[in-house]
């Protein structure tokens, strides 16, 4: 027969009240440290289902060939040269040998000033293979695209990204247009259909696109370039499960191409969709590390300053603590209403913090390219870890009180 | 069981034998408080333990109080031996049977009287609309029935002192052990409190009342002075 639930919580509250700036105080770090653990789960969460979304969608039938970063015999890092190491030739060798590949495309990029009247702006330029689009999801919106001629005619032609294109013509949709891209004057062949921002954060519609050939002769300029050489060749697979042994077909033919010998490195990589987004998942890994640290520093702090305030607490209220003894509570009384203080100080902390750390999460969301996802859980997980914190440092002080002589606690 | 021997015998409200209490036993600083103490009070009884500082009288109402054990002897609180209940089972014998009273009346400074008067309730689940009620009558008893709203500090010594006591009497307790209760007031209020006290007695209830004044003792039936840890009667009805 001891106190009940309610009137245990109703003292606390009471007591609190008396102290409540004090109290409020206390709560603070509690509140930091719930705010840290709620943007640090809800942005590893929302890395999470991204990276879902991205491995279970079109993305896992993607393959990405790039010139490696290999190192010469040595060691020493290759020349510029060797960034051309893969070519059209090779691109058109995956088409033909690897009869599970469904879309290839070989591409060039970089960067110009482009031109219509008045208006300009500086934005990205691809130079691209037919199947470039669909392997990138790219619609137009308006216009015809590419002719086959303007492929390997190395036509003057271009279409326009939607943000290039509200640019330079507003409302208008700026076909036949001739817009000009450093010194080259262009037709406008097309728009495409914006696509918005990228799981990065960029403006993935602020690009222009150019047939490969037109790129290599118009806008590249008079570098040494080896013949055919493309930037990066991009391809997809018709079926999302023979995606490793595309990948590790298109590695041995181009060995084979390259003339690399068993044991040389490769001078390409071959990345598929997880192996990017692993580097992504590294970059939340560490913010969520960085946060998960604040929240730990946070927590056993302010469940530190819970300690010292209940600590202080037992010693100023000892007279009553006597009180209640003599006229019949128990240890187990004076326990449970000083841990259920301490709960409920970092429990008031807890709520505020999770209140505190949402909006902190849409705000990251928002400023930042992580993506976020909030739920019931985040913010469960956030309760949690606030009333445990309030039992962890509440308990000493407790036990103390507890133990209190009433004797001695009445002669004060 | 057919007759029960309470009914030709009454159990003493508290029945010690050879209570000793030694503190620091077996080192330099050791202190025979209670060097072997036998008293027992029948229910009813108003009785005034006396002593100078130092006799053990404080050391006497601490175990009547139940807030300590003694080193050897026995104790038999309303017929429940002390000496075999740990700290919990303690309290809850403090709470049913015990109504404190101290010097400095200990009622807490942020609760109205009528709160204080409550406060022992929680401890034995008394429900709270129940609580409440018993609460106005236990003030209304001692004369406090239109102050139930005041905190302490808007209360005179007196008044403040009733209040105590009727916390003491919220549950019923059997025994009142109060400890220099007119210690704090001056002599006018303390006659009015020790008038209280005649009437609770009664009212049936019994009375222990600590001093080491022989004028407040004066308004009990039966004295017993403590001195060098020996209780002595003293001189009788």
């Amino acid at each position: 027969m001891s106190m009940t639930f309610s009137d245990i919580v109703r003292t606390a509250i009471f007591a609190l009240r008396g102290n409540w700036m004090r109290s409020a105080l206390t709560s603070l770090g509690v509140i930091i440290g719930i705010a840290a653990v709620i943007v640090m789960v809800s942005v590893g969460q929302g890395t999470q289902q991204e990276i879902d979304k991205l491995v279970s969608g079109l993305g896992s039938q993607r393959l990405d060939i790039s010139p490696g970063a290999g190192r010469g015999p040595g060691g020493a890092r290759q020349s510029a040269s060797s960034f051309y190491t893969l070519t059209v030739g090779d691109a058109e060798s995956i088409r033909d040998e690897i009869p599970e590949v469904q879309y290839v495309a070989g591409s060039l990029r970089g960067n110009t000033q482009a031109v219509f009247a008045e208006n300009n702006l500086s934005t990205s330029w691809q130079g691209v293979q037919p199947d470039y689009f669909v392997i990138n999801g790219w619609t137009l919106a308006d216009g015809d695209g590419f002719d086959p001629q303007d492929y390997t005619g190395a036509g003057k032609v271009v279409i326009l990204g939607e943000t290039v294109r509200r640019t330079l013509f507003g409302e208008d949709s700026g076909i036949g247009q001739t817009v000009r891209l450093g010194r080259v004057p262009f037709t406008v062949a097309g728009t495409l259909a914006p696509k918005g921002q990228g799981g990065f954060g960029q403006d993935q519609d602020d690009v222009v696109m150019v047939p490969l050939e037109t790129a290599r002769r118009r806008l590249m300029g008079a570098m040494g370039m080896p013949a055919g050489a493309v930037m990066q060749i991009a391809l997809t697979v018709t079926d999302a499960r023979n995606l490793d042994y595309v990948q590790g077909e298109v590695e041995s033919l181009l060995r084979q191409r390259h003339r690399i010998g068993p044991g040389d490195e490769d001078d390409f990589r071959v990345r598929n969709i997880s192996e990017i987004v692993a580097t992504r998942t590294a970059t939340t890994n560490l913010m969520s590390k960085l946060l998960g640290a604040v929240a730990t520093i946070c927590l056993v702090i302010g469940g530190i300053g819970i300690m010292n305030i209940m600590l202080v607490s037992v010693t100023e209220r000892i007279k009553e603590i006597g009180l209640r003894l003599a006229v019949g509570a128990g240890p187990t009384d004076v326990r449970r209403q000083f841990l259920a203080e301490a709960m409920l100080i970092s429990l008031i902390g807890g709520v505020i913090g999770i209140a505190i750390g949402v909006v902190g999460a849409l705000l990251v969301g928002q400023v930042s390219d992580l993506p976020v996802a909030l739920n019931g859980r985040v913010v469960g997980l956030a309760a949690a870890f606030s009333i445990a914190t309030g039992l962890f440092f509440g308990y000493y002080p407790a036990r103390k009180a507890s133990q209190l002589d009433p004797i001695e606690a009445l002669r004060q | 069981m057919t007759a029960l021997p309470s009914a030709a015998v009454p159990v003493p409200v508290i029945d010690i034998r050879g209570l000793r209490k030694v503190y620091a036993a077996g080192t330099q600083a050791e202190v025979i408080a209670l060097d072997g103490v036998d008293l027992r009070v029948e229910a009813g009884e108003f009785l005034a333990i006396m002593g100078p500082s130092g006799s053990g009288k404080s050391t006497l109402m601490n175990l009547i109080g139940c807030l300590d054990t003694p080193t050897a002897g026995s104790y038999r609180c309303d017929g429940m031996d002390v000496a075999l209940l740990d700290a919990e089972a303690l309290a809850r014998l403090r709470r049913d049977k015990i109504g404190f009273v101290f010097q400095g009346f200990h009622l807490l400074p942020r609760m109205s009287a009528l709160e204080n008067v409550a406060m022992p309730l929680g401890y034995a689940r008394v429900p709270p609309a129940e609580r409440e009620q018993r609460a106005r009558q236990a003030l209304a008893s001692v004369g406090l029935a239109d102050r139930g709203g005041h905190r302490p500090s808007e209360l005179s010594g007196g008044q403040q002192q009733r209040v105590a006591i009727a916390r003491a009497l919220i549950n019923a307790p059997p025994i009142l052990l109060a400890d220099e209760p007119t210690g704090a007031l001056d002599s006018r209020t303390g006659e009015e409190i020790l008038a209280l006290f005649k009437r609770l007695r009664e009212d049936g209830h019994t009375v222990i009342l600590i001093t080491h004044d022989a004028e407040v003792a004066a308004h009990a039936d039966r004295i017993v002075v403590m001195r060098d840890g020996l209780l002595h009667e003293e001189g009788g009805p």
